[in-house]
């Protein structure tokens, strides 16, 4: 896999956000960059190429599966593989997140072997 | 990775969301809650839970996990939100606030008050509205409420079959469909495929979508178990959630269209940008960064002053670049000095902050009425005042509250609205900070706190000023409070409050009618680390005044020179006396000039007393860097600070209240011999 690959991760908790960043770092994903919500993720998105997304749910402005919404509805985003991030592994966000189609939900917390599994089989889907 | 890196930026942010969380509930009125305002804090329970979840912060995420399902029911309007309700909530924010501390401290937070917490928060809405504790659902995450909605609620039997799944991939397939139902049997047919027999109430197109994070939709089957036509799904109606497909958009009545969803997003933008400006635009940097950078810049400056006493000696005429280029560092140094100090600088906000719920709660258990009013909250003082400046202030803020505003109905009889006022207000003033505590109540009464001062045995004067009176209760042990009450009255405090202020280089000034209210001045410098210094010789030493407490200087004359019985020399001034005080004794320097008339006079204000200082020369007057000596030396009597000069020699720092006391203490010895 590419490891050089530009990731957008997403949380508005500033913790959250640089812990996914360094679980990143771990994995061999250097370039990383940050967004607070899901607005400032899409405007970001817009704004800039990445190829892969990790968001946080529960965000101010606009929560991440809204923004998930708003990407599959957004022609020159709509094929970005998502990974959302859940607080609970409870089947209405699991089903939700599928429902706006993510590629994957990873539930908090999680180590960086769970997070290389979830984006390897994101990877894997995507390359056939 | 070292999880442990993260936890101070946790413990941070979990404060700064904890205060935000406090703001929000006292700003929320329970009969018509703001719904932004109850997401604000739903969202700042759920951020905290999540980062303490991560952390393996047990009791901090089971806290915040009932609080947060409590708030999640709030905003969707199923839980009413009562005076009580909020009440328990802030409760639940203090032992969410001390669960951080403990933690941080690396201990485990206090059992006894998680359990209580959590009674308490179960027990919320239970009582009055048992509806709705039934319809309390666990957290959810906010469109998933949706996707709820949408489920059929009855159970059906389903059969999934599973094809051409590899071994590792059956366990996680496994998990996840007993994420979304039960799995009544699983088994592997002859042609290897895996069957999972399951209730539930998911739809098929459902669980399909959640197993193709894992594998393809023509990996799967899902049929249900009755006597319906299988339902064949390869076919895919609905949709397909591998995104590389073109259809893979979700249809659904919740799917805003593309329009909408853009035209959402733009507003959406728009908010988030003035956020993410404000954000942008502050780092977070510790502390003893700053102060580095800060003595680094007051190094400089000394060499800046000590380059330009060099430049001074040389010819103008033929340094004259020379001379042009000490100007230019001598104001380039200065200004940067001056933006280096603004970073360590912070809004009195940070301290005001704080007093709206503690004013609510003492309303509360006081009976009284008070409304809060807060003035400059702008007004920026040095981070490590700002710190020391809180304990003080709440003393103040309860003093006010218990003995001053008095309670509504007394207030009514004397013509005064019910709900009495307390204002806190900050300004600068000068190289000062006035930080005032006012109430309408009572005020002072000075006949009470004379009383008062001679049973405790103080001798004072019955016509002593108003201002002396009322700096009668900062004596230790004084209170007049009628009854020693739970809050305050206890006669500990005001003189505490005293020595914190005067520890900080400040002083308390009190105004008070009787009937009209008081009101209590805190005087502070804006900053400790630089000083604006009077630089006198004694004895062939150099030393630096305070310019702040430096009255005026002035010349002896032997008709305005008194001896009183004491022994103490008097000045007469204007009519007034003070007592003189010499340098070069208290600190007992040999060489400085004995004789009192050819001294200078400078009169000096230390802890409220003005008082003459004979000094032998006043050399000049110039901004210092104040360098702590205790840390470099050790304490030396007398003395609050030093500085390094411009020719590089060291100054000390003279501390004016402490001076004076030494010298009375001086002087009994001495005049023992004297009468010898």
């Amino acid at each position: 896999m590419d490891k050089g690959i530009k990731f957008l991760v997403v949380d508005d908790f500033p913790t959250m956000r640089r812990i996914v960043r360094t679980l990143l770092k771990e994995l061999g994903y250097a370039n990383v960059d940050e967004a607070e919500d899901g607005a400032d993720a899409l405007a970001k998105l817009r704004g800039d190429a990445y190829e892969f997304v990790v968001s946080d749910w529960n965000m101010p402005n606009l929560d991440g599966l809204e923004m998930l919404k708003q990407i599959r509805a957004d022609d020159a985003l709509k094929h970005l593989p998502v990974l959302m991030v859940t607080a609970e592994a409870k089947k209405e966000n699991i089903i939700a997140a599928a429902q706006a189609g993510a590629n994957g939900y990873v539930v908090k917390p999680f180590t960086a072997a769970t997070l290389e599994e979830k984006l390897a089989k994101i990877f894997e889907k995507l390359a056939k | 990775m070292d999880i442990s890196e993260f936890y101070s930026s946790f413990f941070e942010e979990a404060d700064e969301l904890l205060t935000e969380m406090e703001r929000s509930l006292l700003d929320l009125d329970p009969a018509n809650p703001d719904s932004e305002q109850v997401n604000a804090i739903f969202r700042a329970a759920h951020s905290i839970k999540g980062g303490a979840g991560t952390f393996g912060f047990n009791l901090l995420q089971q806290t915040t996990h009932l609080l947060e399902n409590l708030l999640d029911s709030a905003r969707r309007h199923e839980l009413v939100l009562t005076h009580e309700i909020i009440d328990t909530f802030l409760k639940t924010k203090d032992v969410l606030t001390e669960q951080v501390d403990a933690y941080r401290r690396s201990e485990t937070p206090e059992h006894d008050d998680f359990e209580a917490i959590c009674r308490l928060l179960k027990g919320v809405g239970s009582e009055d509205a048992p509806a709705v504790t039934a319809a309390t659902p666990p957290p959810q995450e906010p469109a998933a409420a949706q996707a709820v909605e949408q489920l059929s609620t009855s159970e059906n039997r389903l059969i999934v079959e599973l094809m051409r799944v590899a071994e590792g991939e059956i366990d996680t397939l496994v998990d996840e469909l007993r994420n979304l139902g039960e799995i009544i049997a699983t088994h592997t047919d002859e042609q290897g495929h895996l069957v999972v027999d399951m209730a539930t109430s998911v739809s098929p197109d459902d669980i399909e979508a959640v197993l193709c994070f894992v594998i393809d939709p023509d990996q799967l089957r899902i049929r249900a178990l009755s006597a319906e036509p299988a339902r064949d799904i390869p076919g895919l109606e609905l949709f397909d959630a591998s995104p590389s497909s073109a259809e893979g958009l979700p249809v659904g009545e919740e799917t805003p269209s593309p329009a909408a969803a853009k035209k959402a997003s733009v507003t959406a933008i728009k908010k988030a940008k003035k956020a993410t400006e404000t954000e942008s635009t502050s780092i977070r940097v510790p502390v003893d960064k700053v102060d580095q950078i800060i003595n680094l810049v007051g190094e400089l400056i000394i060499t800046q002053s000590m380059l330009n006493e060099t430049a001074n000696s040389l010819d103008r005429g033929v340094h004259g670049a020379l001379h042009h280029g000490m100007n230019a560092l001598q104001r380039n140094a200065r200004d940067l000095q001056e933006a280096v100090m603004s970073i360590r600088m912070l809004p009195m906000d940070y301290v005001f902050s704080r007093f709206p719920r503690l004013v609510r709660d003492l309303a509360g258990k006081l009976d009284k009425e008070i409304e809060l009013v807060t003035v400059g909250e702008s007004t920026e003082l040095d981070k490590g005042l700002t710190e020391r400046i809180i304990d003080p202030l709440t003393h103040l803020v309860r003093n006010s509250l218990d003995h001053g505003i008095e309670k509504p109905d007394v207030r009514e009889s004397l013509g005064k609205p019910r709900a009495g006022t307390l204002t806190l207000s900050a300004r600068h003033q000068g190289g000062n900070i006035l930080i005032e505590v006012s109430d309408d109540g009572g005020g002072l009464n000075r006949q009470k706190i004379l009383a008062k001062a001679k049973a405790n045995g103080l001798s004072v004067s019955e016509d002593i000023s108003d201002e002396e009176a009322w700096q009668l209760i900062f004596a230790p042990g004084f209170s007049t409070a009628e009854a020693v009450s739970d809050l305050s009255g206890r006669g500990v405090g005001m003189d505490v409050v005293k020595r914190n202020i005067q520890s900080m280089g400040g002083h308390v000034e009190i105004l008070s009618r009787e009937g009209a209210g008081t009101t209590t001045r805190i005087v502070l410098p804006l900053t400790l680390a630089i000083l604006d210094g009077m630089s006198v010789k004694v004895g062939g030493h150099v030393y630096i005044l305070p310019v702040s407490s430096v009255i005026e200087s002035l010349q002896i004359r032997q008709e305005n020179l008194h001896t009183v019985s004491g022994g103490i020399p008097l000045l007469k001034v204007r009519g007034e006396y003070f007592p003189v005080v010499s340098i070069a004794r208290v600190m007992g320097l040999a060489g400085g000039r004995d004789d009192i008339i050819g001294s200078i006079a400078v009169m000096v204000e230390g802890e409220g007393r003005r008082y003459v200082l004979l000094v032998d020369e006043l050399v000049g007057q110039q901004q210092v860097v104040v360098k702590n000596l205790e840390s470099n030396y050790r304490k030396i009597p007398g003395v609050s600070a030093a500085t390094i000069l411009g020719d590089g020699s060291v100054a000390l720092i003279l501390d004016l209240g402490e001076i004076y006391r030494l010298n009375l203490g001086e002087r009994k010895p001495r005049l023992a011999k004297v009468n010898s």
